[in-house]
């Protein structure tokens, strides 16, 4: 079983990306469970979103304090959040950020084995107009991850978002999984 | 036809939702209450976007909702309702009037801790404290069963004339997105067709009265019915959920399900999605070699009494998970098991851990020390503790 732990902020969209991961795994014949830290949420507040993939069926009913690899929506959340708390030894995080490697390094609690990053945020602006970047990491989490294919994420948006406003998220995605830097640590 | 399920990523309340639109209900009257909401928004777009052709009556609260759905139902209409604590509390007075007159109301709960403190996370308290309603009550594990639930529900209770509530827990199911298999249409309504009422207060060449007056010379026999339907019911739920296993694959004849329990020590019971992650705990315990099991109580009520001796039979120790308390007294399932047990053979060591009240979260790790404390009490051969409020900070 994969875990999966999304930071982001209030209103930009974590849980839904923590969803649409969830949905992409599912196209895969996946099982698959996504949730948000229950709770009451705020705008801007810092808030966390889950998924878990398995290839059975997923029985656990508890949040993730563990997770296997770790996304980072708002660079802001560095400063605010330990978002590497409990990544496995063997963890991934996923960063949108415009700094460079060492500066995000620099920031993290715990060296993680891998580390991706990606602007999201230019990217969301760029086709949505918007700095909505829920969409556009899940392009650098199939890039860094490989737990599913880009092709599956770009379906999954289309499947969560009708119309024009899909096809422009699913391109957001490409975009940032052709963008996305990987480093092995 | 042939059975080919139609899998959907959905969350609890999203599953309730296809469920009653599955089921065809006629009527829904709701009031909207965090973490429910959801269900009814999702009930309210599929008649938005006719898919569904359903009266949808809003109320200004959820006395009203059970109130619009006590006249609907008396009318003949499959009719359908969903809320959770507050809002069930309010609806209390209800409650009694939908069971008393024998109505077959679904509703959905979703357990959410009562205030004060406010609070919008996971706890039975709500809903055990209806249990003397004359409600039936299903406990859901998982998303799954809040859909199956909610179909299995509708048949029991038009068969028995008694209202039924499907429990799901706040947020860890209700807002949970999960694999559920769907079935298709057709097939749902061969298993579960139109209603057949006994009355209809909208038959008017046979008009009755509902809600009339019952001297000491009658209401008792009223009262010694729905106790007989409640018994019937019993009946009814393990054919209905023989007939649900062989159609769809999910058998539910079983009002506790059970695991490991033949060779086990001990079992942890509980209720609800808690026992999902119980399960697993089992597994990973059984692989360090605990001779533990679990049974899990799908239906409250009514309550399976002979299944449960049977399950007592078998095992030295029961390990009762309550995410719930009844004041001056002790959590509701260790109290009703303890009972159910009494007139019994069987007498195992009995322990109560309160777990996970108010939302707190209730992990593989917990388990593993509940199970740690309970080998002592089955070792020891005695129980040091009766309650332990597991969770407790200390």
């Amino acid at each position: 079983m994969i875990e999966v732990r999304f930071h982001g902020r209030g209103g930009q969209g974590a849980v839904t990306a923590a969803n649409i991961l969830a949905e992409a795994a599912f196209l895969e014949g996946k099982y698959v469970q996504a949730f948000p830290f229950f709770g009451v949420e705020r705008r801007g507040a810092p808030v966390t979103a889950f998924t878990r993939i398995d290839n059975k069926p997923i029985r656990i009913k508890t949040q993730i304090y563990e997770p296997d690899v770790v996304v980072v929506l708002d660079p802001s959340l560095l400063d605010a959040v330990d978002v590497t708390a409990g990544l496995k030894d063997e963890g991934i995080v996923i960063v949108n950020t415009e700094k460079s490697k060492e500066e995000v390094l620099e920031k993290l609690k715990k060296k993680p084995k891998k580390l991706a990053i990606v602007d999201a945020t230019t990217i969301a602006l760029e086709i949505l107009g918007l700095p909505i970047t829920n969409t556009a990491i899940l392009g650098a989490v199939a890039k860094a991850t490989g737990l599913v294919k880009i092709e599956s994420i770009e379906e999954a948006i289309k499947d969560t978002f009708s119309g024009e406003l899909g096809e422009k998220n699913a391109r957001a995605a490409r975009e940032a999984y052709e963008k996305t830097e990987v480093f092995e640590l | 036809m042939e059975y080919k399920p139609i899998r959907k990523v959905v969350s609890g309340n999203y599953a309730a939702a296809y469920a009653a639109l599955h089921a065809r209900v006629q009527v829904v009257a709701a009031y909207p209450i965090t973490p429910q909401t959801s269900i009814i928004e999702k009930i309210a777009e599929f008649i938005a976007n006719g898919e569904a052709d359903i009266q949808y009556i809003p109320v200004e609260s959820e006395h009203s909702a059970m109130a619009a759905c006590i006249g609907a139902s008396a009318t003949g209409a499959r009719t359908f309702t969903a809320t959770s604590a507050q809002g069930l509390a309010l609806m209390h007075e209800m409650l009694h009037w939908a069971a008393g007159a024998r109505l077959p109301i679904v509703m959905v709960d979703v357990n959410r801790a009562m205030a004060p403190p406010w609070s919008v996370w996971d706890d039975q308290t709500d809903s055990l404290s209806q249990r003397d309603t004359g409600w039936m009550q299903f406990y859901a594990e998982n998303n799954q069963e809040v859909y199956d639930g909610v179909l299995m529900a509708y048949k029991v209770a038009e068969t028995v004339n008694v209202p039924a509530m499907v429990v799901e827990s706040a947020f860890i199911l209700s807002h949970t997105y999960d694999v559920v298999e769907m079935i298709p249409q057709e097939l749902v309504d061969e298993f579960l067709p139109p209603r057949k009422p006994l009355y209809s207060l909208a038959n008017f060449d046979e008009p009755i009265a509902v809600g009339a007056l019952a001297t000491p010379n009658d209401y008792y026999e009223f009262r010694y019915k729905l106790a007989k339907a409640h018994e019937e019911a019993k009946k009814v739920i393990k054919e209905v959920g023989k007939e649900f296993g062989e159609r769809f694959g999910r058998d539910y004849s079983q009002m506790i399900e059970t695991g490991y329990i033949d060779d086990a020590d001990f079992v942890f019971m509980g209720m609800g999605s808690l026992m999902g992650t119980v399960k697993e705990a089992v597994d990973l315990l059984r692989k360090e070699g605990y001779k533990v099991g679990y049974a899990k109580v799908r239906w409250f009520r009514p309550f399976p009494k002979e299944e449960l001796v049977e399950i007592a039979e078998s095992v030295k120790g029961i390990a009762v998970l309550d995410r719930n308390f009844s004041f001056g007294q002790e959590g509701i399932l260790f109290t009703e098991s303890k009972g159910a047990l009494y007139n019994s053979s069987a007498h195992p060591l009995m322990k109560n851990y309160i777990v996970g009240l108010g939302g707190r979260d209730v992990t593989v790790k917990d388990i593993k020390a509940i199970a740690d404390d309970m080998k002592k009490v089955i070792e020891s051969g005695k129980v040091d503790k009766e309650v332990v409020w597991y969770h407790l900070k200390r």
